[in-house]
């Protein structure tokens, strides 16, 4: 722990969620946990093709149904443009998506929504509509949405924001450091790498569900299980062409979201409804929609190319990436952009940088946010290269880490050059403990005693492998968040945040950091997030941001408090306000007299100078703090099955100082186990015609219980000065590691480069063939 | 239609249920027993697991009609007179629990296997939570919290565990 970390009395500790109680006890506190009278069931019809025209469409045998109470297409529904990527505004992806349009761009696309009074009913509406398509050919992947004479998906004439309709590209970003060829003539070893990353999904246990309904006041209400509260009310006032302040956004407790729920996806649809019949509606995705049309991880192409000195220094980095954004450009440029600035800067001495990327259409799923962001896709080419690299010049791929990654103190022009879809912001490393994870999750794998050993046992074969990475704590000069604390005269308070919980703990996080400057325990700390309504305004949960930035606004908004609460003291205790402090739910002089907070709130609310002692104050950050991560992995490769077995998972992660560290070890050991299934088994599979052809978790296969290696997570603590309490970010960086590091390790046990994920048994034998060939 | 009764929780119920309705859509819709989750609807993540006669299962595979005449147990009937099992204190005090929506499910689950073995092992606790998925947590907490109930119990500490927890 660092030094100045060690005197806080509630932060840095292990305290129970607040909402646990709530969640081991099965209260109704998740979206369609709460039943009102009257309530709307929805259905929607998804596209049969992958890329078609709607000649006809015809609804009358549906709306003619008994218990029909609405049915919505594209001839009855608004159609202005917008992107369901919830993001700061103005959003950085384009506008290319219509509630309902004459136009189904992947299999699975929505052609209408009907509500009725039960599931049965609404379901046999959707097959009594009647639809004619034109189909049109389509573009099933990256390769051929740039050829010459491709299909044009986005052809209609109001879309904005795309870098290049006619040859499918969403966006494109280009940016120089130095001169690469130069430096690629100047090095003297030359390693490129090409990697391909798989369509993957988020599977949130809860799929994506909302609930609508109109309050006493005739506003539309939207109980929602949403990452992004406000970006909701935005985009769905937005869509639905209706004045914002006629919505009222709230997020319950969540089932998970990791990305996928920072998408409007259902929202309007079911808000609309209730809007035109007043009556509640209910739309919760199944688990065959969810994996046919919500949100997947943009699939990548990636080339990296290094060039080094023979000493190990890095001499030039080049990196090309393709993102595949499927049928629409939601976060398709921004996760490209991530792609390099997430990755590059960590290796900033090299002298000569290129980032390349185009994100193009295809007629496949959407891709969206999904933890890492695009940086999981970079640091597979990446820490695979250096591992090839150490290989070249005969280092310990330790050792070319070492003295190549970003230290104290130090910068990289990437940050500046590349950011958020736009520029970025410079800044210097303040916190980094990165030499000590490294040195740490050496020790704690064996690193010095098992590489290269092979160690075998039957047919299977043991290699380690590591790798290092960074991540960022929020969108710097972009994001927003606020909080507001006000006092009761129990010397309780409320904290009312627009940040969202996900089931990460950032209400207790939050309500730790406020607590502590307030000098009180947690259960002082009454906490009400995410409403619109209720709670101040916060971009919501994504890009690493709520403990680093929302935590920000609520250390702020606490001195405020805590300085109102100082000067009604001070007349109590005979004392100056400068001089007094708060613990134990009292204020203290520096002689030793105290007045309880209670006592203080009393006197504000009842006494003299009456008022409410109470703040509201924001954070904008103006850096990204990156926190940093060691990865080490023992694998098994079966040498006949081609199966791979993690043996060992070492993290190693300098996340500033863990305001909760229970609650920072499970963010890891969830991203960890996350991205172990998206290296060795989860792969949403594609038909010919674009279908997804394994939309279930039986056939798409995520870590249970049984596929969990041991694990050991280190929290290597520092101190970052921009943070509130010294804290960073945890959330995402963890699912960055297991592809590189499981792939490094299977070099070292069986002398395999795998360039494809997942790294499944025929993959890894028919590498196994070709090497031996 | 069919009329059948059944002990949900200790009370005794009466439904008249379509032979087609699951035991989950029974529990949520008509009992309002909404604490039992459903994540997938055809028996693959085990956030709908209840206990029927003692024993782990996935509600949304059952008819409601074939439950008739059982004793059913759910995450509602697992705190007794407001206070937490020492399953979920455990659940609670191992950070076993992130966004929530899997807990009522591994609490069942657990509750089964812990019914059936007070004293599990390592591999007898991966091998009862086996089918229900999690995507938060990675699966060590609850691993812990699991053993940390058996470890309880055993020692029979876990009513004064749970005073402790309410107190908190």
């Amino acid at each position: 722990m660092s030094d100045r970390a060690k005197n806080f009395a509630t932060v840095g500790k292990s305290l129970r969620k607040v909402d646990g109680v709530a969640l081991v006890t099965g209260k109704p506190e998740f979206v369609a946990d709460l039943q009102l009278p009257d309530t709307l069931i929805v259905k929607v019809l998804g596209s049969p093709f992958a890329h078609a025209r709607i000649v006809s469409i015809d609804v009358s045998a549906a709306e003619a149904m008994p218990g029909v109470a609405c049915v919505l297409t594209h001839k009855n529904t608004p159609t202005t443009r917008h992107t369901t990527a919830g993001q700061g505004f103005p959003e950085p992806s384009p506008y290319d998506t219509r509630m309902f349009e004459n136009k189904v761009r992947f299999v699975g696309d929505r052609v209408a929504a009907v509500a009725a009074d039960s599931e049965e009913i609404a379901e046999a509406a959707l097959k009594a509509i009647r639809v004619e398509y034109e189909e049109l050919p389509a573009v099933l992947s990256i390769d051929e949405a740039r050829r010459d004479g491709a299909p044009v998906i986005h052809d209609e004439p109001d879309s904005t924001g795309i870098y290049d309709v006619v040859r499918n590209i969403v966006a494109d970003v280009d940016i120089d450091v130095g001169d690469v060829v130069q430096g690629f003539d100047e090095s003297d070893e030359i390693v490129e790498v090409t990697c391909e990353t798989q369509y993957a999904q988020h599977t949130p246990i809860e799929t994506h569900v909302v609930l609508s309904y109109l309050d006493s006041a005739n506003r539309l209400v939207l109980r929602t299980s949403t990452q992004v509260p406000f970006h909701v009310r935005r985009i769905v006032a937005q869509t639905l062409g209706i004045p914002m302040q006629q919505i009222r956004v709230i997020k319950p407790r969540i089932g998970g979201g990791f990305g996928t729920k920072q998408e409007i996806l259902l929202e309007d649809v079911a808000g609309l409804i209730s809007m035109r019949t007043g009556r509640p509606a209910l739309l919760s995705l199944t688990r065959k929609e969810e994996f046919a049309s919500s949100r997947t991880r943009h699939p990548m192409r990636v080339r990296v190319k290094l060039g080094a000195m023979k000493d190990g220094r890095l001499h030039a980095i080049e990196m090309e990436a393709t993102s595949n954004t499927g049928a629409y450009g939601s976060h398709g440029l921004t996760v490209l952009a991530n792609t390099g600035s997430k990755t590059l800067p960590l290796y900033n001495k090299a002298p000569n940088a290129h980032f390349y990327g185009q994100a193009v259409y295809t007629n496949l799923p959407v891709g969206g946010a999904y933890r890492g962001y695009g940086a999981t896709q970079g640091y597979f080419p990446l820490e695979t290269a250096m591992d090839e690299m150490a290989d070249r010049l005969g280092m310990d791929p330790i050792e070319l880490r070492r003295i190549n990654h970003i230290q104290l103190g130090e910068t990289s022009p990437i940050f500046e050059k590349l950011g958020e879809g736009r520029e970025g912001v410079s800044q210097t490393v303040k916190s980094c403990e990165l030499p000590r994870c490294i040195e740490i999750g050496s020790e704690r794998i064996g690193w010095s005693k098992k590489r290269g050993k092979r160690l075998t046992i039957g047919p299977w074969v043991h290699g380690i492998g590591m790798s290092i990475m960074m991540q960022g704590s929020g969108i710097p000069e972009i994001d927003m968040a606020a909080a507001t604390i006000k006092m009761n005269e129990d010397g309780s308070f409320n904290l009312l945040i627009g940040a969202t919980d996900l089931g990460t703990g950032s209400d207790t996080i939050l309500a730790q950091i406020a607590a502590e400057v307030l000098g009180v325990p947690l259960d002082k700390m009454l906490v009400v997030s995410s409403d619109t309504d209720l709670t101040p305004f916060d971009v919501g949960a994504y890009a690493s941001s709520t403990t680093y930035v929302s935590g920000m606004a609520v250390q702020r908004a606490a001195e405020k408090v805590r300085d109102q609460i100082v000067r009604v003291a001070a007349p109590l205790l005979d004392a100056s306000a400068d001089e007094l402090t708060l613990r134990d739910n009292a204020v203290f002089a520096p002689a030793g007299t105290s007045v309880s907070l209670a006592r203080v709130c009393q006197r504000a609310m009842y006494e003299t100078d009456q008022f409410q002692i109470g703040a509201t104050a924001s954070c904008v950050p103006h850096e990204s703090p990156a926190p940093f991560l060691a990865n080490f992995a023992e694998v098994a490769v079966n040498r006949e099955t081609g199966k791979v077995k993690v043996v060992h998972y070492v993290a190693a992660v300098d996340c500033g100082v863990a305001i909760n560290p229970q609650l920072a070890e499970g963010q890891m050991e969830g991203a960890i186990v996350n991205g172990i299934g998206y290296a060795l088994t989860e792969e949403m599979i594609l038909s010919s015609k674009g279908r997804v052809r394994n939309p279930s978790l039986f056939d798409y296969k995520i870590p249970g219980m049984l596929d969990v290696p041991p694990m050991d997570i280190i929290l290597v603590e520092s101190y970052e000065p921009t943070g509130p309490m010294g804290a960073k970010s945890v959330g995402e960086i963890g699912i960055n590691g297991p592809i590189p590091t499981i792939a490094n390790a299977i070099y070292d046990a069986v002398g395999i480069r795998l360039t494809e994920t997942p790294f499944t048994p025929e993959r890894v034998l028919q590498a196994m063939k070709e090497a031996s060939s | 239609m069919h009329t059948i009764r059944f002990t949900v929780n200790g009370h005794v119920e009466q439904a008249t249920v379509p032979a087609t309705m699951t035991l989950l859509d029974l529990l949520r819709d008509r009992l309002a027993l909404t604490g039992t989750k459903e994540g997938c609807g055809i028996g693959e993540c085990g956030a709908c697991t209840v206990l029927l006669n003692g024993n782990p299962i996935t509600s949304c595979l059952m008819l409601a009609v074939e439950a008739d005449g059982s004793d059913i147990e759910t995450i509602e009937g697992e705190a007794i007179g407001g206070e937490l099992s020492v399953l979920q204190q455990a659940f609670i005090d191992e950070g076993a629990t992130q966004c929530g929506f899997c807990t009522p499910g591994m609490i069942m689950s657990a509750r089964g296997l812990l019914n059936r073995i007070p004293d599990p092992s390592h591999e007898e606790i991966i091998e009862a939570i086996a089918g229900n998925l999690c995507r938060c947590t990675g699966y060590e907490a609850i691993i812990s919290a699991i053993q940390l109930a058996a470890a309880r119990l055993s020692q029979d500490i876990g009513s004064r565990d749970a005073q402790e927890g309410r107190a908190r």
